[in-house]
């Protein structure tokens, strides 16, 4: 596919062998990420979401996991690569913030110390006072007033923003090409929230960082990402640019979520539009489409598993895995709910 | 931008202020002493700091906040879970500030509540029959084959089976276990329900589900709620009236609309302008006007 990619993952497969017997969290993810670009992978608990991001920097080693596919950082294999090398490509090229800072955060170190070691471990030339005068420029960079003294806190001391904030700098610290942020902001209040979209938003301009932005949330997706995948139950249902997605969604999972999403720029239904029934245990998947026990569109086709195609003509990066043909998407949509029409002017 | 009416219930207007008030809270107060050495109080926390309001029969009132706003120490007190540092809760009337345990416990049928997290508020190693059944046995309202009975019809009221009754809950799904607390609520067939941020911990997906579920048995039951969240937009949807929380003291009060759509005070306006719309038009409109990510 597109040459200009950073990253580049295909077929990635990550199953695990549980007490319960093998399940698949990732089931053939595949994607590119640009430098510049927000890619948002959005879905539930257990869509296989955050283990995707996992695997492509090596988390989810383990006796237990069996990891199949390719994932591609410029010239390195990460899958297969040396648990040293992906020691330094973690940092180095790929910085991550996860959801909850002080799991991230030691909370016996002070912030700066932390920033100051992950240059120096990988940076050993760098000297303490230029590593030092670096975490303060990173702490400033990120958005936190007075960093000359806040360098010196403790993570306790931070509020839940600062805190966030402190993460992002740790995980620029290395001035890496792609950032994860796995549910930055869940953890947040949305007035913080808003702070931190926007302080990834204007890294991602400034540094031309390459992101993966993982989320539960249609909310933060649409105030963040240019791409988006959306995943159910380990597979990529659905992915597309931003707008095909929100005014184009041709997953029945994809329109429903949109459709049940509770709004406050929009007069408020009667009664919410639902999605019925439960997400599927990995253990016991349906034969098929995942999706298929709880579309309300679900005929005897969906019991093979579609591929991941182009369906809507002209539009080759928009694909998805349903067997409805997007006419009659279009009408179904329309009737619950006018997901994907024009937003009102 | 305008609402479709009252909510539920055939253009009655459930938020009608002829109905009577059930639950009446005047310029309640809870603050906790910090104490410091030799146990001198050093400073004190204000998490709840003068608050007042009243939430009519059958309606709904949302209380929106940021965490440490003191949302939820609110409702401990005014269940009386925590002893409040002064001011009245009235239910149905009658003063319960202050009233004992033992005189707290014929009330506590008629007030339950719904929490965030509905694994950590379940039992792990009890059946979910004896989940449900146990506010029952407790106050002494069922036993024996009634009791059974009784808690297989409160399982099918909240959507799941009879069959569920002597499941463990691990063996259900988030929003499962959401109706089982739901259920085990309802037990007592109480007026007011206080719910806790009942459907920030579910999947997006379930979200729906739990709210129109909430729904529904408001209209069934004729239910009373308390509904406290941090995202003001479901709380727009279920409440018919919303009070907004900060730093322990409400700052508006008003109808949901007037809320989400005529916000007068500072703090109201710019929680709503944080909170993210799904739809990209929309943020990009939002983000060129500079009302997101500034201060």
């Amino acid at each position: 596919m597109s040459g200009g990619a950073l990253l580049s993952v295909r077929d990635l497969r990550v199953g695990f062998a549980t007490e319960d017997g093998p399940l698949q969290a990732v089931d053939g993810v595949s994607f590119d990420l640009a430098p510049g670009e927000v890619l948002a992978i959005v879905g539930e608990s257990g869509s296989g979401k955050s283990v995707t991001a996992q695997t492509v920097v090596g988390l989810t080693r383990s006796p237990g996991a069996r990891i199949e596919g390719s994932a591609r950082l410029g010239e390195t294999e990460l899958i297969g690569a040396s648990d040293s090398e992906l020691r330094l490509v973690r940092g180095e090229r790929i910085g991550m913030v996860f959801q909850d800072p002080m799991t991230s955060l030691n909370p016996v170190y002070r912030v700066g110390a932390q920033i100051v070691e992950a240059i120096r471990a990988h940076r050993p030339r760098i000297g303490k006072g230029e590593a030092h005068r670096q975490a303060v420029e990173l702490l400033d960079s990120v958005g936190i007033p007075d960093p000359g003294r806040r360098i010196d806190a403790y993570p306790h001391e931070l509020s839940g923003g600062m805190r966030q904030r402190a993460m992002i700098a740790m995980a620029l610290a290395l001035d890496p090409e792609v950032l994860i942020a796995d549910e930055p902001t869940t953890a947040l209040d949305v007035t913080v929230q808003a702070q931190i979209l926007a302080l990834i938003e204007r890294l991602n301009r400034a540094r031309g960082l390459a992101t993966i932005l993982i989320t539960h949330d249609f909310g933060v997706v649409a105030e963040a990402a240019d791409r988006v995948l959306v995943m159910y139950a380990g597979r990529v249902v659905e992915e597309g640019t931003l707008d095909e997605i929100f005014y184009d969604p041709q997953h029945p999972y994809t329109w429903g979520l949109l459709g049940s999403l509770t709004r406050i720029d929009r007069p408020r239904p009667r009664r919410l539009p639902q999605i019925g029934g439960s997400p599927p245990s990995l253990l016991d998947l349906p034969q098929g489409c995942s999706f298929r026990p709880r579309c309300p569109h679900a005929f005897d086709r969906c019991a093979e598993l579609p591929a991941l195609d182009a369906r809507v003509p002209e539009t080759a990066e928009h694909r998805d895995r349903c067997w409805l043909d997007p006419e009659t998407k279009r009408e179904q949509r329309q009737v619950e709910g006018e997901i994907g029409l024009e937003a009102p002017a | 931008m305008t609402a479709d009416g009252p909510k539920t219930g055939a253009g009655v207007g459930k938020s009608s202020r002829r109905r009577p008030v059930l639950l009446e809270v005047t310029d309640l107060v809870k603050h906790f002493r910090v104490k410091g050495l030799f146990g001198r109080e050093v400073d004190r926390v204000r998490a709840v700091d003068g608050v007042s309001f009243e939430v009519r029969q059958g309606e709904t009132l949302g209380l929106v906040g940021e965490s440490g706003s003191g949302k939820s120490t609110l409702c401990r007190a005014v269940l009386q879970l925590i002893e409040p540092s002064a001011g009245s809760v009235r239910f149905e009337g009658r003063e319960i500030a202050g009233l004992s345990r033992r005189e707290m416990r014929p009330l506590r049928r008629e007030m339950q509540m719904v929490f965030q997290n509905p694994q950590a508020s379940l039992n792990p190693r009890k059946r979910v029959g004896q989940i449900v059944g146990y506010p029952l046995k407790l106050q002494a309202a069922a036993s024996g084959p009634e009791l059974r009975r009784r808690v297989q019809e409160l399982l099918e009221r909240v959507g799941l089976s009879p069959e569920h009754y002597d499941r463990f809950p691990h063996e259900f799904s988030g929003g499962q276990q959401q109706r089982v607390g739901i259920a085990r609520a309802l037990a007592l067939r109480p007026k007011l329900i206080i719910a806790d941020e009942p459907v920030s911990a579910l999947d997006v997906s379930i979200r729906a589900q739990i709210v129109n579920l909430l729904d529904d048995l408001q209209e069934e039951l004729g239910l009373t709620y308390l509904f406290v969240a941090h995202d003001i937009g479901v709380v727009r949807h279920v409440a018919d009236r919303i009070a907004v929380m900060r730093e322990g003291k409400i700052v508006e009060q008003g109808s949901a609309d007037e809320i989400c759509e005529r916000p007068k005070d500072a703090y109201t306006k710019k929680l709503l302008a944080a909170v993210p719309i799904p739809d990209p038009r929309e943020s990009r409109l939002r983000r060129q006007a500079g009302s997101v990510g500034a201060g």
